[in-house]
């Protein structure tokens, strides 16, 4: 029985063909799996082992080293906020002490509505709107307290479902299909490419 | 007065709000330039780029035609397209992957048929949701046009692309930690030797591995031709590159200039570039190149932007990005932030960067917040040295990458250039700015 819906599993499976080696899937079916449940639970990290051809525990270990994924429940919305070198040239530090204080929880928190968890996050790659603001790794570029504030309310109205899905939804473009060439095919055109070559530099 | 009548090499679509779209970037010249390389022979097609002396332009510098040429000879071969982009205060691959993905495609497939590769896959950092999406839409509309997948425009050369997302880690900007992370593993930088993927990478396959503005400059080069390239900029630094310019100036943002033609003060200052200083006030210290490079006082505003220009002056171009304080900035603060940076982003496989980051911060954490001792400064450049013996530039390394002979950069630029400040702070018994 499959943790992943049908759908995702079916998606999962798309993945790994796309790889010489299944572990080779394993950063984005650890995406997938939040894209489910919003973390990374212990059933889905089963099943992106039984994927990968490895182990829960090597899964996790794998999982665990990146900021990106959590194994703990997050809200609806992960606010990241930066106050790297950019950031704190431009009021990242009292922005993100702004958004503890409106969302009413510490940085690495959660609010006790459960919507949002705040985190202070490190470059973001786009200094030119800075203080950088991500929710859910989407760029709103609210950079003064008066702009995250509508920005709160705008998500807790529901006013950006669109521009912001629910935490964990990463890549909502589909790859249209699997690899088109088999790698029969491209070892074939590649040696007698080279064959060509050897004879031209006769 | 800045030279900027240079074309537009890689951010030519930028006033075009669809400029993502396929239908624009076919309007505007788009897969040209991989239709005329596919009527060349690949090491035709090389031999351009080497013409170009393109370096590379993700943060080593190293040219791409020379590192083209070391990919060993085997019947299995990968290219990897770093999209990483994490380097503090840098943000212009996101520029190139969500706002002209095709030209990265482009680029990808031009260099995946150079190099007769089997195989190519763009790993593009995680926190790009948009650029992702963009990019997968770019590579379906590829395989659509017949410009990817088999028989690329009829020819004889088959190539499929795959786009791989990353999961938040700056060290997988480090090519043998990108390439641990693409076979699905923690991003440990490998021990080397070897040093090359061109020798040893994917699956122990010999790989290349390019940064995404690197490879966004092919279209233009194969039609332009790589001579016409080399005639732009000076030196070894040629044509033109993408410079992040941020902080303290009136106008951040993404800036393609001719390399060498433009110096410090141009950039900072030009109108039509960062426009000037926020309140007008004086420049207090310039980054170069991104965090991990020394930074440079406003006696080095007029050095050309060109990499051996800034390198002969003990920093380097790095990552094309620039970050200006001015002379309200705290520049223990400053590096403070920096280091507790590294400390955070240490994979934590060697010692000294592992602990020694970490040792720094705190030191640099109570000089800036209370509780600075007058023997501090010393203490940062005796275990800054440990990390990177003689604090030379280029660094000498203790660590198995370079993150950690780069932790030490911004402590001793801010020691060396303002030593007064950290004195004022041990004096005022934390930051006298408050």
């Amino acid at each position: 029985m499959s943790h992943l819906r049908t759908e995702l599993r079916q998606r999962a499976e798309e993945i790994v063909a796309l790889y010489p080696s299944r572990r080779s899937a394993m950063l984005p079916l650890l995406h997938l799996a939040q894209e489910q449940d919003g973390y990374l639970t212990d059933e889905a990290m089963a099943e992106v082992a039984e994927l990968t051809g490895t182990t829960p525990a090597e899964v996790r270990g794998t999982a665990s080293f990146y900021d990106m994924f959590h194994l703990e429940p997050v809200g609806r919305y992960v606010v990241g906020v930066c106050t790297n070198i950019a950031c704190l040239l431009r009021g990242g530090e009292e922005l993100l002490a702004h958004a503890s204080s409106v969302l009413g929880c510490a940085v690495g928190g959660t609010s006790d509505d459960g919507l949002f968890t705040l985190e202070e996050t490190e470059c973001l790659a786009d200094c030119n709107i800075a203080p950088v603001v991500q929710v859910n790794h989407r760029y709103v570029r609210t950079t003064t307290p008066e702009a995250f504030d509508g920005l709160i309310e705008d998500l807790r109205a529901g006013r950006l479902e669109h521009d912001v899905p629910p935490h964990g939804t990463l890549i909502r473009v589909r790859r249209s299909g699997g690899l088109r060439a088999e790698a029969a095919e491209i070892a074939a055109e590649r040696a007698s490419a080279r064959e060509a070559r050897a004879a031209r530099e006769q | 007065v800045a030279h900027l009548n240079s074309p537009q090499i890689v951010s030519s679509r930028k006033d075009f709000a669809d400029s993502f779209t396929l239908a624009r970037y076919l309007a505007t010249g788009g897969y040209e330039g991989l239709k005329k390389a596919l009527t060349m022979f690949p090491e035709q097609v090389a031999a351009e780029v080497d013409a170009a002396s393109l370096l590379g332009r993700g943060g080593a510098g190293f040219p791409a035609g020379r590192k083209w040429s070391m990919l060993r000879k085997s019947a299995i071969s990968y290219l990897v397209v770093n999209g990483d982009e994490s380097e503090p205060a840098t943000f212009k691959d996101h520029y190139l992957v969500e706002r002209d993905p095709h030209q990265l495609v482009e680029g990808v497939i031009i260099a995946a048929y150079a190099l007769q590769v089997s195989r190519a896959f763009i790993f593009l950092r995680g926190e790009f949701a948009l650029g992702l999406e963009r990019v997968t839409q770019a590579v379906n509309d590829a395989y659509e046009h017949g410009a990817l997948g088999k028989k690329v425009f009829g020819s004889d050369f088959s190539i499929d692309i795959v786009v791989h997302p990353g999961a938040g880690a700056y060290i997988c900007g480090e090519e043998t930690s990108l390439i641990e992370a693409l076979e699905g593993k923690r991003g440990f930088p490998r021990i080397k030797p070897p040093f090359f993927p061109a020798v040893t990478g994917l699956y122990g396959e010999p790989t290349v591995v390019n940064n995404v503005e690197t490879m966004s400059n092919l279209p233009w080069i194969v039609t332009n031709g790589g001579a016409a390239f080399a005639a732009l900029g000076a030196g070894r630094s040629t044509g033109t590159r993408l410079f992040a310019l941020a902080g303290r100036v009136k106008n951040p943002g993404v800036y393609e200039i001719e390399m060498v033609k433009n110096t410090f003060r141009d950039i900072i200052y030009d109108p039509a570039l960062g426009g000037g200083i926020i309140g007008d006030k004086p420049v207090k210290a310039i980054i170069p190149g991104g965090v991990s490079a020394p930074w440079f006082g406003p006696d080095q505003l007029d050095l050309p932007l060109g990499q051996d220009e800034v390198g002969a002056q003990g920093s380097m171009l790095g990552s094309g990005s620039i970050v200006v304080m001015d002379e309200d900035s705290c520049v223990v603060r400053a590096a403070w932030r920096i280091t507790k940076f590294f400390s955070r982003e240490s994979c934590g496989q060697c010692t000294p960067c592992r602990e020694g980051s970490g040792w720094l911060e705190r030191i640099l954490y109570r000089l800036e917040h209370g509780g600075g001792r007058s023997e501090d400064m010393d203490l940062l450049l005796d275990l800054s040295d440990n990390i990177a013996p003689g604090l030379t530039w280029p660094p000498q390394q203790t660590t198995i990458c370079v993150l950690g002979s780069s932790i030490p950069s911004s402590i001793h630029s801010a020691i060396s250039l303002f030593r007064d400040d950290f004195v004022a702070h041990v004096d005022h018994g934390s930051c006298p700015h408050g």
